[in-house]
């Protein structure tokens, strides 16, 4: 019984569908990222799995530089939750409407 | 038979997580799962012979990302969400938008593309993809990509620092 690559696309496609469930369910900013970074994740993996199985070491590049803008990403992120927060006293995206007028 | 094995362990550690990240009402909870997911995703790094990623996925990932999350979780002192809300029409359109993107996944993985379909033996592709091998190609090949990153990471310094200030938005 080998190790196939589609068992390790298999389960990045799952983890990226609980991400996707997670962005759409969920009505929390913070748990909404933490989403948001599971699906990066899950793409990480395919990724890595890709760059094992040709031999080819692009795809881990390609993470590295994945991951760093998913640091950038997570600071100005959350930035942007601590200052609606002081502002509206809520991460509840649904409370969240100021382009609403 | 080791190696299905520990894809199998962490696989299901992983998704373990990922539904409790899910599902918790607590966003500290919330983000404790997630740093298990991102523990058995590096443990997957490992098993594919990609041990830098694996490294960097605990350091950057469950050591400074996570950090930050729990950082504003505890500083904002949220309080759990009271109740789970109903199952309005909203959250079945939902469950069932995810439920496709799952399904196309799997029909497009299942046509094989082409692809490789067994690993490379492991000697193999730990030769081919060697922390040696990627520093080599991050540093010539990439190394224009590799300044533009850390320019953006300034720039994501610069942009946090103003942005949770007092009185900027």
């Amino acid at each position: 019984m080998d190790l196939a690559l589609n068992w390790y696309l298999s389960l990045s496609a799952v983890l990226f569908t609980i991400g996707v469930l997670g962005v759409l369910l969920r009505r929390n900013a913070i748990v909404i990222f933490l989403s948001i970074e599971l699906m990066l994740n899950a793409v990480n993996l395919s990724l890595v799995a890709f760059s094992q199985a040709f031999g080819d070491v692009d795809g881990q590049i390609l993470v590295f530089f994945v991951m760093s803008v998913a640091a950038a990403e997570a600071a100005v992120g959350l930035a942007i939750v601590i200052a609606l927060f002081r502002n509206k006293l809520t991460v509840n995206v649904n409370e969240i409407n100021l382009f609403r007028g | 038979m080791l190696e299905p094995f520990l894809f199998f362990l962490f696989a299901v550690l992983a998704v373990v997580g990922a539904l409790g990240m899910l599902i918790s009402r607590n966003p500290v909870q919330s983000a404790l799962w997630m740093v298990m997911t991102l523990f058995a995703v590096a443990c997957l790094y490992l098993t594919l012979n990609a041990q830098f990623i694996g490294v960097v996925q605990i350091l950057v990932y469950a050591g400074a990302i996570m950090v930050l999350f729990l950082f504003v979780i505890m500083l904002l002192n949220l309080e759990a969400t009271p109740r789970l809300g109903g199952l309005d029409w909203k959250k079945g359109v939902a469950f069932v938008l995810g439920v496709a993107v799952l399904a196309q996944l799997l029909v497009i993985l299942s046509l094989r593309l082409n692809a490789a379909p067994t690993l490379l033996p492991a000697a193999e592709a730990a030769d081919a993809t060697s922390v040696e091998n990627l520093g080599l190609a991050l540093l010539t090949e990439h190394a224009f990509s590799l300044e533009i990153i850390g320019v953006l990471l300034l720039a994501a310094t610069i942009g946090a620092v103003l942005l949770a200030k007092k009185r900027f938005v």
